[in-house]
């Protein structure tokens, strides 16, 4: 370990005129830039699509309202669910990766610096692709149109017939111009990670997070290129008068659907496993214990890796598939749960026994524990075909699927925040308002979601824009909306930690939480050289050997 | 390369899946059994080539400059070839059979699979070429054999693909 790497003093300089910092911002290869830049851009658009959430609330807070139109609900909620899933959820756990799969490895940079900064651009411009369709989406008429067909675009609803104008062709750019962005990514990633450990850093050693990414990278280079071949057939059909998925001319709206799902579904492991990685790291930390299993949550997360590539269809229960699919992709599904439940025994029992310190992160990862069991279960009931012919479409899925990507990643990332926020700014995010922030984003969180089951359960349909008075829905909705109004104020407090403790935030020092991963070696913020001299690694904790000489994890592998 | 490799792969995957899937569902005609004809001399020009761009790295990782050259040039002209052929092939079906991309299913998911493959055979030959200017402006040595092995490991892709491409539209689906 090169202990001296702690002490060499961040370069200061003078303040810069703001032309050249942001010349130096738009222009940087260095990956902890581009990570800070994907978090940043990722978290605007998290509000952008928040404030799409919250119109969709009021909305339907009671029966036979009006404070939108049907038109405009339809490109609320497509633009509200590809913003969260394309522009938000990629990037940001991208911009983590950008950020410490480097300095976890104890490398300089990521493989390609240039293709790194190249792939940030290319899903920023994606994002403003989508967001231009409100000015561009009819062309020269004056009068915008943001896509309103779903984030799946289901045929024919894509075709030129039903989405006349460009909104359809916006969003299929969008989505192929970040899905390319990813790719390289992905790629970059994988690069890294087999050919710029440092001395030491055996396979076996890596960090969990490391190894997860990994695995995350790989599945993107085969999830999220069969969206681009779609999207691209769906431009031919569209620009070339191909027949793909016009069913006029024999084409198959089915299959289109195969193609988005054989996505869609791998997509939601994408974004997890990342997630797994943040628990792997944190729970350990503040628990005062190594993780619990180490290989063991390697070979559970290459073989959610696998098992999630052959459940895409049961997204497709109701379209009327043959019994041997149903009955296939039923068991492939559940399936899916029996490593992601060794993954939940794993952290359990990493926290057990342990001294556990309450700190907001750690406040998180707990409740992503329990949120995103819950959240499995509700999937292994919609698992089972018969059950999910009834409730298919319904509030109970959008229910469910929040409470995965809330319940799941997006508390998984706010503890990510708090933890590794320090490292990238130098300062403590505020525990008060961090806090704060928990329980109100808790109390919102279970106040829309677990209730938001109730009105699926009573038949009330998703993306539908209001509803008669007399269902039994009002009360409910109504509760909902509630909530999700607690959720934004609790993003308000989360913001505004972010921003105070930037400037006002205590002092951080190199490693405020006494971890053991190589990031928290090197100063905060790191240098742009990251390490003063290359580390060498002989365990899985290298800090913890540093600082305890006497003791080392060495002695154990 | 190895991933973009991977990425690519499950592109054309799905290319070729949609291909299948639509054989034989034509609504109207003309069909592939009436129209394709199989561009074996093309096909033997693409999969030659793959051995002289292997020869051709093999050759510049052992400093034989101008045989590399000359093998490199000969795996642009054999690439250039096959894109010929395909341009031939197109041009008959457009303007002898009227086939183009929004007359069936057929042309839909011919066109776009092998345009796919032609539009990859396409840029390997730019990024062949540019090789090809850098050797004449010597700047090609054994410091930039990795690169060219990399290269040729995308050129030997899309041979590969064109394997599948040709079985898929040529011997299964006629």
């Amino acid at each position: 370990m090169a202990s001296d790497a702690i002490t060499v003093p961040v370069g200061q300089t003078e303040a810069r005129p703001w032309v050249d910092e942001l010349h130096q911002w738009v222009t940087t290869v260095d990956h902890k830039r581009l990570g800070i830049l994907y978090i940043v851009s990722s978290l605007l658009f998290l509000v952008v699509g928040g404030v799409e959430a919250l119109i969709i609330r009021i909305q339907l807070m009671h029966s036979h309202n009006n404070f939108v139109s049907p038109e405009v609900f339809n490109r609320m909620f497509t633009m509200h669910g590809t913003t969260m899933i394309f522009f938000v959820a990629m990037p940001v756990l991208f911009g983590f990766a950008n950020y410490l799969v480097p300095l976890m490895i104890g490398a300089r940079d990521m493989a390609f610096p240039r293709l790194n900064a190249f792939s940030f651009w290319l899903s920023l411009l994606g994002g403003l692709l989508l967001y231009f369709s409100f000015l561009g989406g009819s062309g020269l008429y004056g009068a915008g149109n943001a896509p309103d067909v779903g984030w799946w675009s289901y045929a024919p609803l894509g075709s030129r017939a039903f989405s006349p104008g460009h909104s359809s062709d916006y969003w299929t750019l969008a989505l192929l111009v970040s899905g390319f962005g990813s790719i390289g990514t992905a790629v970059n990633i994988i690069a890294t990670i087999l050919c710029l450990r440092c001395p030491g850093m055996k396979i076996n050693r890596m960090p969990l997070l490391v190894w997860m990414y990994l695995v995350m990278a790989g599945m993107v280079l085969l999830a999220i290129t069969p969206l681009s071949a779609a999207q691209i057939m769906l431009l031919i059909d569209r620009y070339l008068g191909g027949h793909f998925f016009d069913t006029q001319a024999g084409g198959s709206a089915v299959l289109w659907m195969h193609f988005f799902w054989i996505f869609g579904h791998p997509e939601v492991y994408v974004l997890i496993i990342p997630c797994f990685a943040f628990m792997s790291e944190i729970i350990p930390v503040f628990s005062r214990k190594p993780i619990f299993g180490y290989p063991v949550m390697v070979a559970a997360t290459v073989c959610i890796a696998f098992v999630s590539m052959s459940v895409w269809a049961h997204h497709m229960f109701t379209i009327g598939m043959n019994s041997y699919a149903n009955s296939f992709f039923t068991l492939t599904t559940m399936a899916v749960g029996v490593p992601t439940g060794i993954k939940i025994f794993n952290w359990i029992g990493t926290m057990w026994g342990g001294r556990i310190q309450f700190k907001t992160a750690m406040l998180f990862s707990i409740g992503f524990l329990f949120q995103f069991l819950i959240a499995g279960l509700t999937g292994i009931m919609m698992a089972a075909s018969p059950f999910d012919w009834q409730l298919s479409l319904s509030y109970f899925v959008v229910a469910h699927f929040h409470y995965v990507i809330v319940g799941g990643i997006l508390f998984a990332l706010f503890a990510a925040f708090y933890y590794w926020y320090p490292k990238m700014t130098g300062r403590m995010l505020s525990e008060r308002l961090g806090q704060w922030h928990f329980w109100l984003f808790f109390i919102g969180f279970h106040l829309t979601f677990d209730v938001m089951h109730i009105p699926g359960i009573l038949g009330m349909p998703r993306r539908i824009y209001t509803y008669e008075p007399g269902r039994g829905w009002d009360t409910l909705n109504f509760i909902i909306s509630i909530g999700a109004f607690i959720q934004a104020l609790a993003i308000i407090v989360f913001v505004a930690n972010l921003i105070i403790s930037y400037f006002k935030g205590a002092p951080a020092g190199n490693d405020p939480w006494d971890a053991w991963t190589l990031e928290w070696s090197t100063s905060s913020p790191p240098p742009a050289y990251n390490f003063a001299m290359v580390p060498t690694v002989a365990s899985r904790r290298p800090l913890w050997d540093l600082k305890h000489p006497e003791d080392p994890d060495s002695r154990y592998e | 390369m190895g991933c973009l490799i991977i990425a690519e792969s499950a592109i054309f995957t799905i290319f070729v899946v949609a291909y299948l899937f639509y054989l034989g569902k034509s609504i109207t005609g003309p069909t592939p059994a009436e129209v394709l004809e199989t561009p074996i001399f093309y096909t033997i020009c693409l999969l030659s080539s793959s051995l002289t761009v292997h020869l051709a790295a093999k050759s510049l990782e052992r400093d034989y400059r101008r045989l590399f050259l000359g093998l490199w040039l000969l795996t642009i002209v054999l690439g250039g070839l096959f894109l010929f052929g395909t341009a031939e092939e197109w041009h008959r079906l457009i303007y002898e059979h009227g086939l183009t991309v929004s007359t069936n299913l057929f042309g839909t998911t011919y066109y776009s699979l092998v345009g796919l493959h032609a539009f990859h055979v396409t840029a390997g030959l730019i990024m062949l070429s540019l090789v090809a200017i850098f050797g004449f402006a010597g700047r090609m040595g054994v410091s930039q054999s990795g690169r060219v092995a990399v290269l040729s490991m995308y050129w030997h892709f899309v041979d590969a693909v064109w394997v599948v491409v040709f079985t898929v539209v040529y011997v299964v689906g006629r």
